[in-house]
């Protein structure tokens, strides 16, 4: 069964990049290095604030130490206020772990009144984690009996509510006995039977507990709470359990959730909006539990972990090497930057390389070092949960539209991070483009095209320029400014790529990219191009609008520094389509953007003249004489326009404005050849108006013609117009003022 | 020992891709196999108690606890002396020891594989093992785990591996053209109508010799099928159909072909029925699988 014809694509090699630059500020290092103290102390934006919360919190603490026994809390005002502060932290910020220690005894000691102590176990909220000993000392107040069965109860709610932050439990399992104890209060049994259901484990199976289970379910009939820690004790004991218990059912406890649920999840977001490092950021929060899905198809970014398999070998190695001190650093410890300087040579990436998408501290790390097995586990990753998760792609998905843009969020800001682009993210782009409808995920999408990473790679046209094009065509006035910002940024971040590369190249590092200089000239040279040809039609399509063509404007903003800015051997002048329409603009601030491009198309056009004639060696790369043509074209129109008031005779350019005078006089308009120039264009006409009421504010005439052009021009550099102070004075010979001028063209 | 790999014929397996495997070893499979099982149990603890205090709240009862996990190799399904030898996994449940039998019952198992997949493992780099396809017969919540437990441990990424309409074609044309000693069963394909408020299913079974016949007429070449002579094909069998039922199967949609060699369905199962075809097919499904992860 051989296939002659296979429907596979052909192979690229996996591009692996290096990396350039690394973002420092994004990594905003705080005052502490003490993970527990960090939590309530610095992290908002107001120190002085935190400062005091901690200090009132301090003080609360060491007088619920001290408190002695029936203080009454409508007279005690001290009383009062240390309480409040206990809430408000509480209930806000969470407490710290040495906190639960003190508030628990006071609570359960019964000292104060049953009010004061159910509001101070309402506020128990752990910000970490809360200490064993605490909840041990504080059942062995629950066994005396000093407090009433109300806040019993409430205590037993608050350790099931609050059991996953107990920061070990053994010594709680050594306590199994006296919470079975418990089960006898009628009150406190289906807490009881909920917390030991949490606690069970095999060996606490007792052919005496399940006796007692018995007796109680006797006495109180079938019991749903009960029943669901008998069913636990006949899953692990099946031998001692052989009374029949329904078979598979869903067994509920009622909802001891309690007062706390919600404030634990306020302080847990919280604290991870704190701390962008150590949280796995899952997405998804719209209950991910109830997403009846595939089971591995749930976009999650995963957490950073330890690679456990990788230390089970090591630990092998450890047999044969006694010696080795060399024991890797867990990522899980890793919350500082500090901490990754000081461990920096024993740091192993987490087992699943995903993770290091939402943990600054490892890309930084992973800026580093350089190993080929990180980019190529991230490579598989990213791209097959691109593949599986993009809404318009995979049919069902378009209801995670919100999760699948966090995630294209989240690779773009690595991208920014890391400065260079995934080939992962590069090949979903080319493949889902075509299929895009340019609304989905737009701004997300938009965003990591500027990041597609740059290559000779010559199938560019038809992957993204075609698809790309037809959505541009097709699109709103705001989308199509969107691609043409979205495409300068790939234009700036290609260009400085190249330059860090022309840096490095002296440490006879290899293009990882395999480009050679002239394959990435054409490349950029495309992307231009492509740029240029959309940009005429959308002006046609658009009418015109200022609005597109500030955004085209821009990317040529670029585009005419490349050789001096970037030191890319490359300049190429934007087409007719976009020249003209510039130049005949309504609004002063395309003509003044364009004559600050033309001034630097001509600075970095005589510099490269200048390089040329001065290396005596054969340049590599020169720009063709086509170039030069082309720039002294355009100076010729503008001035002619602008200046000289000679472009209908003058232009030279065969899309330009030259026409006879025979057809310009049947406009009909009079003063035909001024009407370009600075004062009677249409961009600067309302300039001309104010400066004439300036400077004779009783003419009413508006006799454009008593303007001397010599303060006019001062009073136009005043208005801000800098683009065109540039331009004439460096493209104009002013040899007598407001007379006959020449362009100063740079000459062949 | 080609009776190995005879576990695999006539079960549903449920197909996935996989990434390669990180730092994968096959000296280790023990531990692994030991890893596993821990994974298994703890999983089931978690799913025991709801998810911890604080979560939800709901709790099953009465599922077993008690998982084997053997981890094993199997060299002796793979294409070429390239690929990696296929790791077998199975779950077994432990006799307890108040049931009757005494054995144990295998509740699950699950083979990673590559067949002739030089594609994906030329030039891949050491520290990555490539076994790119992924079969899985059991319940859906094994899969899970221990898809989990390897996508945790290897950094790896599993994704169903679906067959479309077009793979579907080239699988009758080819399993038709193949030769089976005994009296075949008919060749079945199934379409699905698009676009109807309720679902429509078409099932045209053909008797395998004049499908038999169809086919040796319009292939040119023995051993080789190309493209050309699969559109032929189906074209011819639409038409005869087309002919009797006046319905242009060429507007719906395949979603199943079963013939004597294996039965397939695009949601990705597959039931492979002649150990003598076994490589063929699984060298098919490789080459999907490796272009769903390029």
């Amino acid at each position: 069964m051989q296939r002659r014809q296979s429907s596979k694509t052909p192979k690229q090699p996996l591009k692996v990049h290096h990396k350039n630059q690394t973002d420092l500020s994004a990594w905003r290092k705080r005052g502490t290095t003490d993970p527990e103290k960090s939590l309530q102390n610095h992290q908002s934006p107001n120190y002085q604030k935190d400062d005091n919360n901690q200090y009132s919190l301090e003080q609360a603490l060491s007088y619920f130490e001290k408190v002695q026994d029936c203080v009454s809390l409508k007279k005690n005002s001290v009383l009062q206020k240390h309480l409040t502060t206990v809430e408000s932290i509480g209930l806000q910020r969470g407490l710290p772990p040495e906190g639960f220690n003190v508030l628990l005894n006071v609570a359960l000691s019964g000292k104060l009144a049953d009010k004061v102590n159910t509001r101070l176990l309402k506020s128990l909220v752990p910000a970490s984690v809360i200490p064993e000993t605490s909840v041990v000392s504080s059942v062995s107040w629950l066994c005396v009996s000093k407090c009433s069965s109300n806040v019993q109860v409430l205590f037993l709610r608050w350790l099931i509510t609050v059991f996953d932050f107990i920061d070990h439990k053994e010594k709680l399992h050594a306590l199994y006995g006296f919470f079975f104890s418990f089960l006898q209060d009628e009150k406190m049994c289906p807490y009881a039977c909920h917390l030991l259901y949490l606690l069970t484990r095999k060996e606490s199976v007792k052919p005496f507990r399940i006796r007692r289970l018995l007796d109680l379910q006797a006495k109180m009939g079938m019991q749903s709470h009960l029943q669901a820690l008998l069913s636990l004790y006949k899953l692990f004991r099946p031998d001692l359990v052989t009374i029949n218990l329904p078979g598979k059912m869903k067994t509920f406890f009622k909802n001891s959730e309690g007062p706390w649920k919600a404030a634990i999840n306020t302080v847990r977001q919280r604290n991870q909006e704190n701390f962008p490092v150590s949280c796995p950021l899952f997405l998804g929060t719209a209950q991910p539990q109830s997403r009846k899905r595939k089971w591995n198809a749930q976009l999650i970014i995963p957490a950073s972990s330890t690679n456990k398999n990788i230390f089970e070998k090591d630990r092998e190695k450890n047999c044969v090497n006694l010696y080795s001190t060399n024991e890797s650093f867990p990522v899980e410890q890793l919350q500082t930057f500090s901490r990754l300087l000081q461990n920096i040579h024993r740091l192993e990436f987490p087992s699943q390389m995903g993770s290091v998408l939402t943990n600054p501290l490892l890309l930084h790390y992973m800026n580093c070092i350089k190993d080929e097995s990180i980019y190529l586990r991230l490579y598989y990753w990213m791209g097959q949960t691109l593949q599986e998760e993009c809404t318009w792609c995979v049919a069902d998905n378009s209801q995670y539209e919100e999760e699948f843009k966090d995630f294209l969020e989240t690779i773009y800001k690595t991208e920014c991070f890391l400065q260079e682009g995934f080939s992962s993210c590069e090949e979903f782009l080319y493949k889902s483009l075509p299929l895009w409808d340019g609304f989905c995920c737009q701004s997300q999408i938009l965003r990591l095209v500027s990041w597609i990473p740059l290559s000779s790679f010559s199938e560019m046209n038809s992957q993204l320029y075609d698809p790309l094009a037809q959505l541009f065509f097709t699109s709103s006035l705001y989308f199509k400014c969107s691609v043409l910002e979205s495409l300068k940024e790939l234009l700036q971040n290609w260009l400085n790529w190249h330059l860090i590369h022309l840096d490095s190249e002296s440490d006879s590092q290899v293009h990882s990219l395999n480009t050679t200089l002239s394959g990435l000239v054409n490349t950029v040279a495309e992307l231009i191009h492509f740029v240029g040809r959309i940009s005429t039609v959308a002006l046609h399509l658009e009418n015109n609008n200022t609005f597109l063509l500030y955004f085209i404007l821009d990317f040529y903003e670029t585009v005419c520094d490349m050789y001096l800015r970037y030191n890319l051997p490359l300049l190429i002048m934007p087409p007719a389509g976009v020249f003209y329409p510039a130049l005949l603009s309504m609004d002063p601030v395309s003509l003044n953007q364009l004559c600050y491009i033309m001034y630097r198309y001509r600075t970095n056009l005589v510099a490269a003249k200048e390089n040329e004639l001065s290396k005596k060696k054969i340049l590599q790369f020169k720009f063709s004489n086509k170039t030069y043509q082309e720039y002294n074209q355009y100076v010729i129109a503008m001035v002619g326009c602008l200046w000289t008031s000679s472009v209908f005779q003058k232009d030279i350019h065969p899309q330009g404005l030259r026409m006879d005078d025979e057809l310009l006089k049947k406009t009909t308009v009079q003063e035909y050849k001024s009407s370009f120039n600075i004062v009677y264009h249409p961009a600067m006409m309302g300039y001309a108006a104010l400066f004439l009421q300036q400077a004779w504010p009783d003419d009413t005439t508006f006799n454009f013609s008593l303007i001397k052009w010599n303060w006019y021009l001062e009073y136009l550099y005043a208005q801000g117009l800098k683009g065109l102070k540039v331009f004439i004075e460096s493209s104009i010979n002013r040899v007598s003022e407001a007379s006959h001028s020449n362009a100063g063209n740079v000459q062949e | 020992d080609p009776q190995r790999t005879t576990f695999l014929l006539r079960k549903q397996w449920s197909l996935y891709s996989v990434t390669p495997l990180y730092r994968f070893s096959d000296a280790h499979l023990r531990d692994y196999s030991r890893l596993l099982s821990a994974f298994i149990a703890a999983e089931k603890q978690k799913g025991l108690a709801g998810g911890g205090g604080g979560e939800g709240l709901a709790v099953e009862v009465g599922v077993e606890l008690d998982v084997k996990v053997a981890i094993s190799s199997l060299p002796e399904l793979k294409g070429s002396n390239r690929d990696q030898a296929a790791v077998l996994v199975q779950l077994s449940l432990r006799p307890s020891a108040f049931s009757k039998n005494s054995e144990e019952k295998l509740i699950w198992s699950g083979c990673f594989c590559s067949v002739s997949g030089d594609d994906l493992s030329e030039n891949m780099r050491e520290d990555f093992t490539c076994l790119p396809l992924f079969l899985a017969n059991g319940a859906e919540s094994y899969t899970a785990i221990v898809g989990s437990w390897f996508q945790k441990t290897f950094d790896c990424c599993f994704h169903r591996l679906a067959i479309s309409p077009f793979t579907l074609s080239w699988m009758a044309a080819m399993w038709t053209g193949c030769k089976v000693d005994k009296t075949a069963s008919a060749v079945e394909l199934v379409f699905s109508v698009p676009c109807l408020p309720q679902p429509l299913d078409i099932s045209y079974a053909i008797h395998p010799e004049d499908a038999k016949a169809l086919w040796d007429t319009v292939q040119k070449t023995p051993g080789e099928v190309t493209q050309e002579e699969v559109d032929v094909f189906m074209d011819c069998l639409y038409s005869h159909f087309h002919r009797h039922f006046k319905i242009h199967l060429s507007a719906t949609k395949l979603v199943k072909v079963s013939t004597a060699i294996a039965s397939a369905q695009c949601d990705g199962n597959i039931k492979f029925l002649q150990s003598q075809y076994l490589t063929g097919v699984l060298m098919l499904l490789t080459e999907l699988a490796i272009s769903q992860i390029q």
